[in-house]
């Protein structure tokens, strides 16, 4: 067997085994999936209603109070001091009181409970009452509530984005937004994440003196690459196993609790793009719509727009290749250090491309096909995650090769660097390294 | 002869300084050489060399009379002086990743591996996991790891240092052994005690430079000081009053009828004249020549003088560790 192969059979193996490996494996999709399955549940369970108890001497407010799902009111034909009486048995949660003289004088109301008066309930009672407010006092300039209810617009714009093959979709941008961003810190956290394994593991050889057993057998850039490999192939099985598993677990809730994820496609609704013009049909239409989405299968709908398989495709190239790239810079430090703590000053070089990609990732997003987002995800050392970010929102293709190619030539060089700084390194002990050591190990030659 | 290995002005810099300056050494087959000289003389630079870990900037190299090449690492078998394991892979598996990276198929390994830890007690701590082992059996270990795949050239630095005295003569054993079945040994050492044991040929380097080179009993020889250990019963005279104008005479030690002696003769005066002297006062018992040892004469050649009690002390065969 190649010599590399059994390296990289070894790393690999000695990780996958690890305990931290299989707990991570297994925690990550649950985790993931309790993130996009978590708010659903949370928004229904929170939805105790609020029961206020109304006291209306106006005779002409109560009656215009709707319930609503989280607030429910009740008539008490009781004067305030009797009601708030009935209030502190346990009653009501809370106590409304509108004076007779509410019509001149709005400030008059009054809400009384024992605990703190819960937020939404009180917002959604001002909202209703400034509506009645301002209703009565139309009427009273002589506009009639007809006319008010014909000047009521309501403006949702639906994005229909058009796709190649002539199909309109609805289109999804703060998804598109938040799946690129969500991507980018992926692609971040991984290169980070592997790479110090990368960089750990080169100081455990050179500190344990195994080093030079196996540079007798294999050549220094043999082991460098083996390794590197080894934790690319551990990143790898870690991903695809998150995503099987995060798929499994997802279609596993969506079997279990079909209501929440109960989604008919736009597409479905509109029958053809004439009626989509025809005002009367496009409100009937989004009331349709309206009324048999949940959020949860909207979000559904909304990653089936996206290009799943391609953006699946270009995170493990983009993750893999951002890593390579890295990974052998992460190895060299580990190479020229003795210790932990020593890594900390050539660890600045490698973080601040990283950490400035991430620090633009707001903006890129903001305009993905901006030149701020085209230059940044050519330049090899924040390509990786800049370039996800984009590929959500569609590029180019030729964009996208002459970044992946741009990426491969960086991840040639680095690598070329790393292997000198590093087969010069693992053979030096008890010496602080400095820049300028790490230069002259560079220029050596042979 | 012929030779296993030879390096021919051999030459290598590193920034600031030079580590081995127009060094030449030839290993005939089948034997142990020493290589040997003080701390930060080259000795690793040399053996790094061999092992083809770092390139020589000037010189040839040539392993079993071939142009040394990348594939001769599978006929050496490299024990450093500072070594290590994987300490949390378990030994067995550790072994068995070794021996694959030097071309032993992992089957053969397997085999080959059981035998060698049948053999040094290692057999029942096959799953265990190196940091459970103690320092004695990781470096037993190590060495089964650098002479399994049977190699042509062994070269050891520092094999015995961290091993107890039964280990150590187990490990002797082992290296005698296999240089008996064919192996050649390039053995690098301050032990000069076990140099005078084992090894039959010896560079010794000292400041980048060989300084002195060749068999082991020829340097013993050529470094004679010309002193005698005698040892003699029924003394008519004592020999100080005998032969002390021609001679520097020194009673060692006397028990009961027996007086021993150490006698330094002048240099060019043939050892015959003493003998013939020596047995007109009294009846040989023995009389032998006695040679520096490997000791005296390292400290001889690197500082320039022997040391003090060469001259002033009997003891010289002290196998000092």
């Amino acid at each position: 067997m190649n010599k590399i192969a059994i390296i990289i059979k070894r790393e690999y193996l000695t990780r996958v085994r690890k305990r931290s490996f299989v707990i991570m494996t297994i925690l990550g999709p649950l985790l993931m999936a309790a993130l996009m399955i978590g708010p659903v549940f949370i928004a229904k369970m929170s939805d105790s209603v609020y029961q206020v108890g109304v006291v209306d001497d106006s005779d002409f407010f109560f009656e215009r109070l709707k319930n609503t799902n989280n607030v429910e009111f009740s008539q008490l034909n009781l004067d305030i001091e009797a009601a708030i009486e009935l209030h502190k048995k346990g009653n009501y949660d809370a106590i409304l009181h509108i004076p007779k003289f509410a019509f001149e004088a709005p400030s008059g109301l009054r809400m009384f409970s024992e605990k703190s008066v819960n937020l939404n309930a009180k917002l959604n009672i001002e909202n209703q009452l400034k509506l009645d407010f301002e209703s009565l006092k139309l009427a009273k300039e002589g506009i009639d509530e007809d006319v008010l209810q014909k000047i009521k617009t309501s403006i949702n714009i639906m994005t229909v984005r058009l796709t190649k093959d002539g199909l309109e979709k609805t289109d999804y941008p703060e998804l598109r937004m938040v799946l690129g961003i969500f991507s980018g810190i992926l692609i971040y956290f991984f290169i980070f994440l592997f790479g110090s394994q990368v960089m750990r593991g080169v100081m455990e050889e050179k500190t344990n003196r195994i080093v030079e057993v196996i540079i007798s057998s294999v050549k220094p850039f043999q082991l460098m690459m083996g390794k590197i490999i080894g934790v690319a192939l551990v990143g790898l099985t870690q991903f695809l196993i998150w995503i099987f598993l995060t798929l499994i677990i997802v279609t596993a809730v969506q079997t279990a609790f079909p209501e929440q994820f109960k989604y008919t496609p736009v597409e479905q609704v509109y029958i053809s793009a004439d009626d989509a013009y025809n005002p009367e049909v496009l409100k009937e239409r989004t009331e349709i719509v309206m009324q048999y989405n949940s959020p949860a299968g909207q979000i559904m709908d909304a990653l089936s727009s996206i290009n799943l398989p391609v953006m699946i495709g270009s995170f493990i190239f983009f993750f893999l290749a951002g890593y390579l790239l890295y990974a052998s810079l992460f190895a060299a430090i580990g190479a020229a250090v003795d210790n932990e703590a020593d890594t900390q000053q050539f660890m600045l070089p490698i973080t601040v491309p990283l950490i400035f990609a991430i620090v633009m990732a707001q903006m890129v997003a903001n305009n993905p096909s901006g030149p701020v987002a085209v230059w940044l995800s050519m330049i090899p050392f924040t390509s990786p995650i800049i370039m996800m970010l984009r590929i959500p929102f569609g590029v180019p293709m030729a964009q996208v090769y002459l970044s992946m190619a741009l990426l491969v030539l960086g991840f040639v060089g680095t690598t070329w660097l790393a292997s000198k700084i590093y087969r010069t390194g693992i053979l030096m002990y008890g010496k602080k390294v400095s820049y300028k050591e790490i230069w002259k190990w560079i220029k050596f030659k042979g | 002869m012929e030779y296993i290995f030879k390096a021919e002005n051999i030459t290598k810099n590193y920034t600031g300084h030079k580590a081995l300056d127009n060094v030449s050494i030839s290993v005939p087959k089948q034997s142990v050489y020493g290589l040997l000289g003080p701390n930060g003389a080259g000795k690793t630079t040399l053996i790094r060399i061999i092992n083809q870990i770092i390139g020589p900037d000037e010189g040839k190299l040539f392993f079993d009379g071939e142009k040394l090449k990348p594939e001769h690492v599978h006929f050496i078998g490299y024990l450093p002086e500072e070594r290590g394991l994987y300490k949390k892979m378990k030994i067995g598996e550790q072994a068995l990743y070794l021996a694959q990276l030097k071309n032993v198929n992992k089957h053969d390994a397997k085999k080959k591996l059981k035998v060698w830890f049948e053999k040094f007690d290692l057999l029942p701590w096959w799953d265990k996991k190196v940091e459970e082992l103690s320092k004695g059996m990781a470096q037993k270990m190590q060495f089964i790891i650098t002479i399994l795949h049977q190699p042509k050239l062994l070269i050891f630095d520092e094999p015995f240092s961290g091993f107890d005295p039964i280990n150590v003569n187990l490990l002797k054993e082992e290296i005698l052994n296999l240089r008996n079945n064919g192996a050649t040994i390039i053995f690098s050492t301050h032990n000069m005690s076990s140099v005078e044991e084992i090894c039959d040929d010896i560079t010794l380097i000292n400041k980048s430079r060989i300084i002195l080179e060749g068999n082991v009993k020829e340097i013993r020889k050529s470094h004679s000081l010309g002193i005698y250990c005698v040892e003699l019963e029924d003394v008519k005279k004592p020999l100080e009053s005998m032969l002390g104008s021609q001679y520097n005479v020194s009673l060692e030690g006397k028990s009961e009828n027996l007086y021993k002696y150490r006698i330094r003769k002048p240099d060019g005066d043939p050892s015959n004249n003493l003998l013939k002297s020596i047995m007109e006062a009294g009846r040989v018992i023995s009389f032998q020549e006695v040679l520096p040892s490997m000791n005296d004469i390292f400290i001889k050649n690197v500082t320039g003088k022997y040391p003090d009690e060469v001259n002033n002390k009997n003891n010289y065969q002290n196998n000092q560790i």
